[in-house]
């Protein structure tokens, strides 16, 4: 950004006034898109705490049961201080959940107290892990075929990579993670299956042979703590690969519309007509106004790896906040699925946080005040 | 997302209630003139409607009838085998597209009647009702769409119509999003203008002058978002979350027969391919859709 500033600018003055205005102005914006974000992240709270009450009958009662009596559910209210007005129990909860205490499972027993932050401490590291994993792959590949696709557009190389995509898109994520464990599992049983058995013995034996090409990563990705690095990337190879092909289709596919829409402005028609080398038009007056329209992408889809981790997590058994989550849901462990419900939702509003904030410091019109 | 395209719908499958009777010979030499992926779409589509109606008549077995063997392999009296129960998968599967598919319909139906009327009312009465309905509908989409709805199927236990309630009252918001934008460019025109004046009712204004006028793009987007629905719901169902069983559903097949494909088998993954199928056939009818769509603004 800097260097295009000072190609493009007259005087020394004029650029110094420029930027004292302009770095004062984004500063205020940025100040208002932070305070927006904290907002929204303290009404999602409210939203996740206020959702209990909407608990058919009352909290107590569906952990206890309709048979306990009425003193029991007294002791329990008070007990999980539930007896105390809403404010003070939303202060109370929302202030602990800030220093990672997400009070106790419903599963823990009297005697041996489960406290939600160590249930989710560890997968929460496994989940980051496969994410972070995941995002360092797939955004610098999705975002350089949605670029490529957008400049050859209409061409076999677009309509190819279009069809793909739309196909990988419409699947659902599981369908796209257990055929990656089917290939998987092919690598030692292709020939005993019927297609395998049904094909002449010299078309099966190379395409068995090719299987086994494929490294045994394992099916269940148990990944622990105390694995090396290396082993830990192993483990985690399918999962990661699911959401790596799912996350790069949507990414792609977003990424060579926004360039397209951004190709089709005036200026960069303008730059065209003056007579400007491809490289530089692109270069020079589409990419700095680029940054923003790929920055939202990424983050969206970043945020939509958030949800597909989930599902992902379920079929490779991987231990992951995801996977928590689900069997919390099917358990009905309210606090444990709330405070997943705000790790998730925290994330999402981060991630979009941060993909307005590029938005913002990338802006030219931002940067170059009239 | 892409932008308003006023125009006439002129797909008679989807499109049947902005469909004038007149314009049914044009319609049909637009379908002629559809691209080979659009047909694709169409046909594909249609089969999954009839399997669906006909299931009963189509199915070999029950869709809950248990037989001797679990895990049967393929064979000449269970086409696919059976699953962990011994139930046909086959038989499921041909149910699976009437379960799964109605509900799916269901949802989306319920959700745009709720996202559309009151994207309508706040685009008609502006003011306060607008800024509360638009901020609510922020902050719902503030939180991803799945984790809340797990959330909330935590909150009042799985079954079917909290399920299909839920996903429709969370996926509203895209429908609100949408008929609220359309809406407030259509309020604006001379024609809406001219009723007001001429001292049509409120209720007159919206079915007829406004309501044909935003359908195309809501046509299209009910195709996108019934998509967004199925998906979502066969991957709760996948989760465990979903439709319960012996309902038989595709998302929950894959889930309940997934340890065949530790040993080579590829059926638990046929429900998948079939959700796949269907959504790729409806994203190439949308496409489409709204090519003509659009196409029909440029020779207006």
């Amino acid at each position: 950004m800097v260097a295009s500033a000072s190609t493009t600018v007259p005087q020394a003055t004029a650029l110094e006034k420029g930027k004292s205005a302009a770095s004062g102005r984004i500063f205020s914006v940025i100040i208002q898109r932070i305070a927006l974000g904290f907002l929204s992240l303290f009404l999602v709270s409210v939203v996740i705490f206020g959702s209990v009450s909407l608990l058919p009958g009352s909290f107590a009662t569906a952990i206890l049961g309709q048979s306990a009596t009425p003193e029991t559910v007294a002791a329990f209210e008070r007990q999980l201080g539930l007896d105390r007005p809403v404010v003070e129990r939303y202060v109370k909860w929302v202030s602990s959940a800030a220093v990672g205490d997400f009070g106790n499972s419903f599963s823990s027993s009297p005697g041996n107290p489960r406290p939600v932050s160590r249930l989710i401490s560890s997968r929460l590291y496994n989940t980051l892990f496969l994410a972070f994993v995941t995002a360092l792959v797939a955004v610098p590949v999705s975002v350089m075929l949605g670029l490529v696709a957008a400049l050859f557009r209409n061409t076999w190389f677009d309509r190819t990579l279009n069809l793909s995509t739309l196909t990988a898109i419409s699947l659902p994520e599981f369908f796209v993670a257990y055929v990656l464990a089917y290939f998987v599992v092919m690598r030692e049983s292709f020939m005993l299956t019927p297609l395998g058995q049904s094909l002449p013995e010299w078309i099966a034996a190379p395409i068995s042979r090719m299987f086994t090409f494929i490294p045994n990563f394992p099916i269940l990705a148990d990944i622990s703590p105390g694995m090396p690095l290396s082993q830990q990337l192993y483990t985690c190879f399918l999962p990661a690969m699911t959401l790596t092909l799912v996350c790069t289709a949507h990414m792609m596919r977003m990424t060579r519309a926004a360039i397209i829409n951004l190709l089709a402005s005036p200026y960069v028609e303008m730059a065209k007509l003056k007579g400007a080398s491809p490289w530089k038009v692109i270069w020079h007056h589409a990419l700095p106004n680029a940054w923003a329209p790929i920055a939202n992408v990424v983050a969206f889809n970043l945020a939509y790896l958030i949800t597909g981790v989930v599902v992902v997590e379920v079929v490779f058994v991987y231990p992951g906040v995801g996977q928590l989550m689900v069997d919390s849901v099917k358990s009905r462990d309210i606090p444990v699925v709330q405070a997943c419900a705000l790790i998730f939702g925290a994330s999402y509003i981060i991630l979009n946080l941060c993909a307005d904030l590029i938005t913002i410091i990338t802006n030219p019109r931002l940067m170059h005040p009239r | 997302m892409y932008t308003i395209r006023p125009g006439i719908s002129k797909l008679p499958l989807s499109a049947s209630t902005v469909q004038r009777r007149g314009n049914f010979k044009r319609a049909l030499s637009t379908m002629k003139r559809a691209p080979a992926s659009a047909w694709c779409g169409i046909i594909i589509v249609f089969a999954y409607m009839v399997v669906g109606l006909f299931a009963p008549v189509i199915a070999p077995h029950g869709e809950a009838q248990i037989f001797a063997e679990p895990f049967a392999p393929w064979s000449a009296e269970f086409l696919l085998g059976t699953d962990q129960l011994g139930r046909d998968i086959l038989s499921r599967l041909i149910y699976g597209a009437r379960n799964t598919i109605g509900i799916a319909i269901f949802t989306t139906l319920i959700s745009f009647t709720i996202g559309v009327s009151f994207g309508l009312l706040a685009a008609l009465t502006r003011g306060w009702v607008d800024q509360f309905l638009s901020r609510l509908v922020d902050l719902v989409m503030s939180i991803p769409g799945l984790i809340f709805s797990l959330m909330l199927l935590s909150i009042f236990g799985s079954s079917v119509w909290n399920l299909v309630i839920i996903i429709a009252v969370l996926d509203s918001t895209s429908f609100f999003r949408l008929s609220r934008s359309v809406g407030l460019s259509v309020a604006l025109m001379e024609y809406v203008e001219v009723a007001r004046l001429r001292g049509e009712k409120l209720r007159w204004i919206v079915r007829k002058e406004i309501l044909p006028n935003v359908m195309p793009p809501l046509v299209a987007e009910v195709g996108l978002r019934f998509c967004f629905v199925f998906l979502t719901i066969s991957a709760l169902s996948f989760l465990g979350v979903g439709i319960q069983p012996p309902t038989a559903d595709w998302g929950s097949m894959v889930r309940e027969n997934a340890t065949l494909i530790t040993y080579g088998d590829i059926t638990p993954l046929l429900p998948a391919a079939a959700i796949g199928l269907l959504t790729v056939a409806i994203n190439f009818v949308v496409d489409w859709f709204l090519d003509e769509v659009s196409g029909l603004k440029e020779e207006f």
